[in-house]
């Protein structure tokens, strides 16, 4: 059968080294990589996540006693309408995850300001940009590392929930939707996190810009009434809380997603022209 | 090989580099002298496509570094001033990330480590963090870094700077050995480290190039420091203080 070995080879050749997009990925995937790694050696990474949970843990603490005594209130006062329309995600997590989004404002730019600042400053980014490698991958790989490191925040926060489903009775569906919800605002605060450090060598400079441009995407549609309708409905879709609202409320629309994923394509197209610009200078 | 031919590199108004050429060969070794801000570091940074020429091009093996620049810069191992350390990473890690970034597959790794580990003599260090090591160790990881993916062509900028004398003499014989059929341009302010190392001198001061020429073919009977003067007082009598001063440096640490 000589059609298997043909077939086995040309998988084969798909993966060498030389092949374009196999090395693409590879050199993106090690500096992701060793990000990643960096990140846990440094306090820095220990701490933000401590703080994110722990802060995590308060919120819903407080927000579950407050629904407990509404729930008791309401028993007592035999209210079965009011009773029918309390509910846990609208109680308990939907606020949650809206006052974690504000912590992550904060977060974010701790998390991403090193990223290329740092090597600017200790010039480790002339090793970078000297190695035989795009502006492209490097930029893809620390935008993964920093993106993993959310997810991975972001997936230990899972425990709110999971004690609702263990104790309670909360729809599963709605609380996946918000919890997607905060994956896509956290990837795409990272994103533009990245960019603001790839503008200096000063990290403080870098995580300041970038919480500036967060609150400013956080903010952005308080003048929307005022505005006028078209440029109040323009501020209304840069809003964040305005798209991430609707998906911590359960409903996924693509106009969100395509929203978050334009955020943080154009955050890391900006990101890789600004290192590229060393190149142009 | 190496062919710089016209470089030309301004910053805004300033210009740095002023149309130098020269040629370095395979299996020698190039001092690339000057004093200090005459285009040194600049020249170096764009021979490694750190950054781009204004004008004029450079060619590493017929490559040209700026059209061709991936598989140029794959043939470059380049030690900047500061060795570029990641401070928080252990030796062995950080070797392995270079080597992977440079294009080795995974296999050949572990041999291209133990290799390098060996020859800058490190085998004992290759556990400790690279930001706790003294400066002749991190200079000799950032050298183990250049030449992890034994490319043909080693760019060193002052390797030896800051070095005690007897890490400076290691750090001599070390790049000696390596050179073989390489091809090693390497910067300093030390001339006598030229003179013991060198095959060929290019002195270049206030953006041009001086002098390009074999040792050996320089005039019997006159000193490296001589010569050094002279062609940059020639050019630019406005820097023969300067350099002499920095000659004068340059004694004090070696008399």
């Amino acid at each position: 059968m000589p059609a298997a070995p043909r077939k086995r080879w040309r998988r084969l050749a798909r993966v060498t080294p030389d092949s374009v997009a196999a090395s693409k990925m590879r050199n993106a995937i090690t500096i992701a990589g060793k990000e990643l790694a960096g990140y846990f050696v440094q306090p820095v990474a220990y701490v933000v996540m401590s703080v994110f949970l722990l802060l995590g843990g308060f919120f819903f603490f407080n927000m579950l006693r407050y629904f407990e005594v509404v729930l008791q209130m309401y028993t007592a006062m035999q209210n079965p309408e009011v009773l029918a329309r309390l509910n846990l995600n609208h109680a308990v997590i939907e606020p949650l995850l809206h006052n974690l989004a504000i912590v992550l404002v904060i977060l974010v730019p701790a998390i991403t300001m090193r990223s290329f600042a740092e090597e600017k400053r200790t010039g480790t980014y002339e090793l970078l940009l000297t190695a035989p490698v795009r502006t492209g991958e490097i930029v893809a790989g620390k935008f993964i590392a920093a993106a993993v490191f959310m997810l991975i925040m972001i997936g230990l926060a899972g425990i709110f929930p999971l004690i609702l489903v263990m104790f309670g009775n909360p729809e599963i569906g709605v609380m996946m939707s918000g919890y997607i919800g905060i994956a896509f605002l956290s990837v795409s605060f990272v994103a533009i996190g990245l960019f603001t450090s790839s503008i200096t060598q000063n990290q403080i400079i870098a995580a300041i810009t970038c919480f500036g441009l967060l609150l400013l995407l956080y903010v952005i549609s308080w003048p929307a009434e005022a505005g006028g309708s078209q440029f109040g409905d323009l501020l209304r879709y840069l809003s964040l809380p305005d798209h991430f609202g609707q998906m911590v409320s359960g409903i996924i629309d693509t106009r969100d997603i395509v929203y978050f994923l334009s955020v943080i394509v154009v955050a890391l197209f900006l990101t890789q022209r600004s290192v590229e610009s060393v190149r142009w200078r | 090989m190496i062919e710089v031919k016209n470089l030309v590199k301004s910053y805004g108004n300033v210009v740095a580099v002023k149309g130098i050429s020269f040629k370095a060969d395979e299996g020698a070794i190039l001092g690339f002298l000057g004093p200090n801000g005459a285009g040194k570091t600049t020249t170096m940074r764009i021979i490694t496509g750190f950054m781009p020429a204004t004008s004029g091009t450079v060619l590493i093996d017929g490559l040209d570094i700026f059209k061709n620049s991936l598989e140029a810069r794959r043939k470059i191992g380049y030690l900047p001033e500061n060795p570029p350390l990641y401070t928080d990473m252990r030796v062995d890690a950080y070797l392995r990330f270079v080597a992977r970034l440079r294009g080795l597959g995974r296999s050949a790794v572990d041999e291209a480590l133990e290799h390098v580990l060996k020859v800058c003599g490190l085998e004992e260090m290759s556990h400790r963090i690279c930001g706790h090591l003294s400066k002749g160790y991190r200079q000799r990881v950032g050298l183990a870094q250049a030449l992890i993916h034994n490319p043909p062509v080693l760019v060193l900028d002052e390797p030896t700077i800051g070095l005690d004398p007897r890490q400076i003499h290691e750090i001599r014989e070390l790049i000696h050995k390596l050179a073989g059929h390489r091809t090693v341009v390497l910067s300093t302010h030390i001339l006598p480290e030229v003179s013991q190392i060198c095959q060929k001198v290019v002195i270049i001061a206030d953006g041009r190039v001086v002098l390009e020429e074999q040792l050996e073919k320089l005039p019997a009977g006159t000193s490296l420091e001589e010569v050094f003067l002279h062609a940059i007082s020639k050019e630019h009598p406005e820097d023969a203080g300067r350099a002499e001063e920095t000659l004068e440096e340059v004694g004090a640490g070696h008399a």
